[in-house]
C-alpha cells in the first residue's frame, strides 16, 4: 500500500519529520566524527546528500529489475559508485575538506541514512520522489551536523566556519572537540530538538483539536 | 480520604538527605581550612565560588524545568565544595564555576537529579575540566603561607611528578597539589567525624587504600609515597565513598573499592597520567550497576526468589 504523499511533503519530511539525526539517529558515527568545526560538518553533508540522491534516483529507476534476494549488494554498488565520484570530486576540487574528512569519506558507503533510504524509500517509489527524500534526508542530516558543528567549534575552538569570534583572551574549552564532547554536544542537541518537537506537536494538535 | 501507597523501605531513620549532607560538608571542613592555611584566601575563594554556583545551577535548572527546587538539601552545595577542593588553587575562579554547573547540569539533573546520576558529579566534572583546560587544571603551585589574594605562586610539580617531599611535609600538607588532597591530617580528621557519626562506614576507604597500597609493593612502587601524595585520601574518604554512585551492599562495596584501589596503581604506572585518582573513581562508578547485578544479596530490601 503505498501512500500517495506530495512532492514537497516528502522533502520536509525528511527535513524535519524524520530528520535523519535527531529523529531516526541514524548516521551518529559521522555526526560524532566529523562535527569538529562548522566546515567539516557542512561538507560532510552536503557530500552526503550528494550521494542520497543519486542513490535514491538510480536505485529508483532500477527497482523493478533488482531481484530481492541480491537487492542489499545491488544497492551497495550503486551507492559506492557515488561515493567513488564524491571522493575524487572533493579530492580534485577541495581538497583541503578531502584532507580534514579523510576516512569518513569512503565511510559513507555504510552510512546507514544512506542504506535505509535504499531499502525504505527509493525501492518503493518513483524516481522523482525519491530524489526528492535523497534531498531532504540529506539536507535535514546536513542541517543537523552543521548546527553540532558550530557549536563544539564556537565553544572548543572559539571560532565559527573558521573565523575566529571569540577573541584572543577566550580559552576553548577543548572537550568539545574531543570524542567525549561530540557525544556531549549530540545528546544535548537531539534532546532540545526533540523538546522543540514535540511543543511543535502539541501546537498543531491542539489546532487540529480546536478546527474539528 | 486517600490511600497513600509508597515506596520501599519502610524503615524510618531520622537522618536526612540535609542533614548526611550537612555532616559531609562538616567533614570537610578542617580540609577546607588546612587548603586555606596552605594556599591562602584564594583557596576559600574558590570553595565559595563553587559551592555558590552549584547551588546556583541546581536552583535554575529546577526552575526552568517546574521541578520542585531542592537546593536546600545541601547536596549541590557538597557538591560545589568537594569540586573546588578538588582544584588547583592557581586555577581561575571561572573554570571552577563552570566546573560547578557541569556538575550540577549534566552529571546530575540531566540524569534525573540527586539519587539518579550515575557517576559522582564532581569528580566527573574535574574530568572534563581537566580534559578542558589542562594547563589550568595542572598548574600546581607551592604552599604560599599567605593570606593575600594574588601570592606570589610558585609552580611546582607534585610528588607524583617526582618533586621529593618527607613523609612528614606529606602528611601535614606541605606540598603542592589541589586546594583540598595537600593535607592528609585534615582528612584523617574528617574521616573520623563521618566513622563516629555514622555517616560512612570503614570498608570502602580502608579497602581502597589497603588494595591500592598492596598492589604498589607488588610493583615496587613508593608505597608510603603513593598514599600520602595526590588525591588517593581525599578520593578514597570523600568521592568513592558518595552513596549514589557505589554499590548497594557490602559485598559489591568491597569489589568496588579493590577496583577502586587496582585501577588508580595501574594508572599511575602505566598511563601518561601521573595521577589516576579520578578516573579509577569514575571507571568504577560506571561498573556499579554491574556489581549490584552479579553480587550475592544485591536485594537489599526483601528476599526474592530464588
Amino acid at each position: 500500500m503505498e501512500k500517495k504523499q506530495s512532492l514537497s511533503g516528502v522533502f520536509m519530511n525528511g527535513v524535519i519529520t524524520e530528520n535523519p539525526t535527531f529523529r531516526l539517529v541514524l548516521g551518529t558515527c559521522p555526526t560524532i566524527a566529523v562535527t569538529t568545526n562548522a566546515v567539516n560538518g557542512i561538507g560532510m553533508g552536503l557530500a552526503a546528500t550528494f550521494v542520497l540522491v543519486g542513490s535514491n534516483l538510480v536505485i529508483s529507476l532500477l527497482r523493478n529489475f533488482i531481484p530481492d534476494k541480491v537487492r542489499i549488494p545491488a544497492f551497495v554498488v550503486v551507492i559506492c559508485t557515488f561515493v567513488t565520484m564524491v571522493q575524487m570530486l572533493l579530492q580534485a576540487y577541495v581538497p583541503v575538506l578531502y584532507e580534514s574528512l579523510g576516512l569518513f569519506i569512503p565511510l559513507i558507503v555504510v552510512n546507514c541514512i544512506i542504506l535505509a533510504r535504499a531499502e525504505a524509500f527509493a525501492s518503493k517509489n518513483a524516481p522523482l520522489a525519491s530524489v526528492m527524500d535523497g534531498l531532504g534526508m540529506g539536507l535535514g542530516f546536513t542541517a543537523a551536523i552543521t548546527i553540532i558543528g558550530c557549536i563544539r567549534e564556537l565553544f572548543g575552538s572559539g571560532s565559527l566556519f573558521g573565523l575566529n569570534i571569540m577573541g584572543a583572551g577566550y580559552q576553548p574549552m577543548l572537550i568539545l572537540v574531543l570524542a567525549p564532547g561530540g557525544f556531549i554536544v549530540f545528546g544535548l542537541v537531539l534532546g532540545i530538538a526533540n523538546i522543540i518537537m514535540k511543543r511543535a506537536d502539541a501546537k498543531k494538535a491542539a489546532k487540529e483539536g480546536a478546527q474539528a | 480520604m486517600g490511600l497513600h501507597v509508597s515506596n520501599a523501605p519502610f524503615i524510618y531513620n531520622r537522618d536526612t538527605t540535609r542533614s548526611l549532607m550537612a555532616d559531609v560538608i562538616l567533614a570537610l571542613l578542617p580540609t577546607t581550612l588546612a587548603g586555606i592555611f596552605f594556599f591562602g584566601l584564594g583557596a576559600l575563594l574558590h570553595v565559595l565560588v563553587g559551592t555558590a554556583s552549584a547551588m546556583l545551577a541546581e536552583y535554575a535548572y529546577q526552575k526552568l524545568t517546574h521541578k520542585p527546587v531542592r537546593i536546600r538539601d545541601c547536596s549541590a552545595a557538597l557538591t560545589g565544595m568537594l569540586l573546588a577542593l578538588n582544584m588547583p588553587v592557581s586555577a581561575p575562579l571561572w573554570v571552577t564555576l563552570i566546573g560547578s554547573a557541569v556538575a550540577i547540569v549534566l552529571v546530575k539533573e540531566l540524569f534525573g537529579g540527586i539519587g539518579d546520576n550515575f557517576m559522582n558529579p564532581a569528580l566527573t566534572a574535574r574530568a572534563i575540566l581537566m580534559a578542558s583546560w589542562p594547563v589550568a587544571m595542572t598548574a600546581y603551585t607551592q604552599p604560599v603561607f599567605s593570606l593575600g589574594l594574588q601570592a606570589d605562586a610558585v609552580s611546582s610539580a607534585t610528588v607524583l611528578h617526582g618533586l621529593s617531599a618527607t613523609p612528614l611535609q606529606m602528611f601535614l600538607g606541605f606540598i603542592p597539589g589541589t586546594i583540598g588532597e595537600v593535607s592528609k591530617a585534615a582528612i584523617l580528621i574528617g574521616f573520623l567525624y563521618l566513622l563516629l557519626k555514622g555517616v560512612i562506614t570503614w570498608h570502602i576507604p580502608v579497602i581502597y587504600v589497603g588494595s591500592y597500597a598492596l598492589l604498589a609493593l607488588a610493583l615496587g612502587n613508593n608505597v608510603l609515597n603513593g598514599v600520602l601524595s595526590g588525591g588517593l585520601l581525599f578520593g578514597a574518604v570523600f568521592m568513592a565513598t558518595d552513596y549514589v554512585t557505589n554499590p548497594m551492599t557490602r559485598g559489591g562495596q568491597i569489589i568496588f573499592a579493590m577496583g577502586c584501589g587496582v585501577l588508580t596503581c595501574l594508572i599511575r604506572n602505566f598511563s601518561s597520567y601521573p595521577e589516576g585518582v579520578t578516573f579509577a573513581i569514575l571507571l568504577m562508578n560506571i561498573a556499579t550497576p554491574l556489581i549490584d547485578k552479579y553480587v550475592k544479596g544485591a536485594r537489599v530490601y526483601g528476599k526474592g526468589k530464588k
